[in-house]
């Protein structure tokens, strides 16, 4: 097992003068502007579709086919939205990178701009994170005061704005439709597709929406080229991958390993193993709204095609893990309930499932399940997945269907005990007096 | 009396200027941010005025400002303390975290406001910092793997006048001025700080 792999995203971490922008410079920052403002829009699309970069955000879909599906003759302006929202729970890999290498995301979304014609890019940030909105604010102002941005960016005569827009705590806006109703001053509800943001998206024009760390490798490629993007990674999904590990590890955090990197190596390696040496009991591998995987899983490779055959999503790249003496059901529990808070309200699967499925769940936990409990809590997972607008319930869904699967004995000793099997008896016996 | 009069007003119309012309409904997240910033909430006023500056209706306004949580319509303490309890916080003992911030503060459970109007309360989704969980946010700014012990000190701290020092980045002297940050009106000279 090695940890010594080559970061990229990462490579500057250590390097707090990559935040301004003299520093970020100094380490060849915005020389990949400069050759994109050279190059044809249509060969930029090119070199990204070559590199096989993927959409970070979880869907996984080919970014240069996505830039190549905006039609440019249209007689609307083009826009630029980057995502991060990243609310994802478990997620917190693009605030990171933001945080240490803000430019880094700026030049990337100039180029993503460069390369569909836009003029007017906005970043939509959550609320939430308002150190990085003033980090990045920060990086704005710079790059404009030296000329990358504005009028005649970085001595050509292309112009270039790109606009802050901080979310106000809502998940929804993380889908892409939703965010582009919050950016237009709506409520973060998701839109009907077709027709799709590449046609009519932000002010019904022609849009591409990205991940940050989608947009944060487009400048290396742009450097080095689509080859060497390739040089890590499988062949399917080329480059690194940002994980974020989270829970009953020694070493929380996040890590930049190539795309099919075993969880073993990710989990042993790098983030330490599971705290105080316990066993591993159950994770999920891309969000909470990703499938759970069990212990049997660990040797699964972190990459979109391995970890769909093992049943799950890559989906954000986070990593929640449960060890021996966490309860699923409790773990469940609060997943739904997050799904139940966030819900929009628009579809009612979602929106009464959620709720519904929080009650019965709590119930479970709290030692009042009743006879009937499981077979109605297999009958919400099936009766959710697949039956609302967006995908925010199927989260909902993945979490009730993946925990019954894996651990139907939990649930039914719940019932069974009339206590949850990994409290102390004692206790429960207090809280029911 | 009017929210936005005077330096404030400038501040509404140089947000409005941020966004192309014509999509000027763009700027009502901002705005709202801007008016809480004044009123330490959203009053009726506020969206009233917000709906007059970009031409829609405070019906439009008020369904934006009731979607999202950082908009609070109702009394909100000076001090706004977050606690997130999703999974990952969990598994690190958020929940026990969330307890000892309601005894710290002697707020009971549904009480939003604490009999003082220092504090309000609120129990948080994943705030994004799962890697330094249990996660706090005071003014929306970060405090890293907080126990309920270390809980209790930042709410001490607070009632003693004081602003704890987050973990990254500048202190928020309030949530009223964190409000002001989040609107993007703020000089950002201390970004690097």
């Amino acid at each position: 097992m090695t940890l010594d792999v080559e970061r990229r995203l990462t490579r500057d971490w250590g390097d707090p003068s990559v935040i301004g922008l003299d520093g970020y410079r100094a380490k060849g920052g915005y020389q990949a502007l400069t050759r994109a403002l050279e190059m044809s829009a249509a060969d930029l699309i090119q070199l990204v579709k070559d590199s096989g970069l993927r959409g970070r955000g979880g869907a996984g879909f080919p970014t240069g086919m996505k830039w190549s599906f905006v039609p440019m003759d249209t007689g609307k302006p083009t826009y630029v939205t980057v995502n991060y929202d990243e609310s994802e729970p478990g997620t917190c890999n693009n605030r990171e990178l933001v945080e240490r290498d803000p430019h880094r995301l700026i030049e990337g979304t100039a180029i993503a701009a460069r390369a569909i014609e836009c003029h007017t890019a906005f970043i939509y940030i959550r609320g939430e994170y308002l150190w990085q909105s003033i980090v990045l604010q920060r990086a704005l102002e710079e790059a404009y005061a030296a000329g990358l941005l504005g009028t005649g960016i970085a001595g050509s005569d292309y112009d270039l704005d790109i606009v802050l827009h901080r979310g106000a705590g809502a998940y929804i806006c993380g889908e892409e439709t939703a965010l582009l109703n919050s950016l237009e001053g709506l409520r973060g509800q998701p839109r009907l597709r077709p027709p799709f943001p590449a046609v009519e998206g932000l002010y019904a024009s022609p849009t591409v929406i990205n991940n940050v760390e989608t947009l944060m490798n487009v400048p290396d490629i742009v450097n080095r080229g689509a080859e060497w993007f390739r040089g890590l990674g499988t062949e399917k999904s080329p480059g690194t991958k940002m994980f974020t590990v989270s829970g009953k590890v020694e070493r929380p955090g996040n890590y930049e390993v190539p795309m099919g990197t075993p969880f073993r190596e990710l989990l042993e390696g790098f983030a330490g193993g599971v705290l105080g040496g316990r066993e591993l009991k159950a994770f999920t591998p891309g969000g909470s709204s990703t499938p759970m995987l069990t212990a049997d899983s660990i040797d699964v490779h972190l990459d979109y095609e391995s970890i769909a055959e093992a049943g799950s999503l890559l989906g954000t790249g986070a990593i929640m893990v449960m060890d021996e003496t966490d309860c699923v059901v409790a773990a469940a529990e609060r997943m739904v309930k997050f799904y139940a808070h966030e819900s929009c309200g628009k579809c009612t699967p979602c929106r009464e499932g959620s709720w519904w499925a929080t009650r019965v769940l709590g119930r479970l936990e709290d030692g009042y399940g009743r006879e009937g409990d499981i077979p109605l809590m297999h009958d919400m997972g099936t009766n959710i997945m697949f039956r609302a607008f967006c995908a925010l319930a199927d989260g909902t869904a993945s979490v009730i269907n993946s925990s019954l699967k894996h651990f139907g004995d939990e649930y039914e000793a719940h019932v069974r005990l009339g206590r949850c099997p990994l409290r102390e008896p004692a206790a429960a016996e207090g809280v029911a007096s | 009396m009017a929210v936005f009069e005077g330096p404030l007003l400038d501040d509404a119309r140089a947000v409005i200027a941020r966004y192309p012309e014509g999509r000027e409904r763009s700027a009502v997240m901002p705005l709202l941010y801007l008016a809480q910033s004044a009123e330490g909430r959203v009053s009726r006023d506020g969206l009233r005025e917000v709906a007059g500056l970009l031409g829609i209706t405070t019906a439009e306004v008020e369904a934006v400002a009731t979607f999202y949580t950082m908009y609070r319509l109702r009394p909100t303490g000076e001090h706004l303390v977050n606690v997130c309890t999703n999974l990952a916080c969990m598994l690190r003992g958020g929940k026990e975290v969330y307890e000892a911030a309601h005894q710290a503060a002697g707020m009971a459970h549904g009480q939003e406001i604490s009999d003082d109007g220092l504090i309000s309360l609120h129990e948080e989704e994943c705030l994004g910092v799962c890697d330094f969980a249990p996660a706090v946010q005071i003014d929306f700014m970060n405090h890293d793997a907080v126990t309920p012990e270390r809980m209790r000190e930042l709410i001490a701290q607070l009632r003693a006048g004081e602003t704890p020092t987050p973990a990254r980045g500048p202190k928020m002297e309030s949530f009223r001025h964190a409000s002001r940050v989040l609107a993007g009106v703020e000089p950002v000279e201390e970004a690097r700080a």
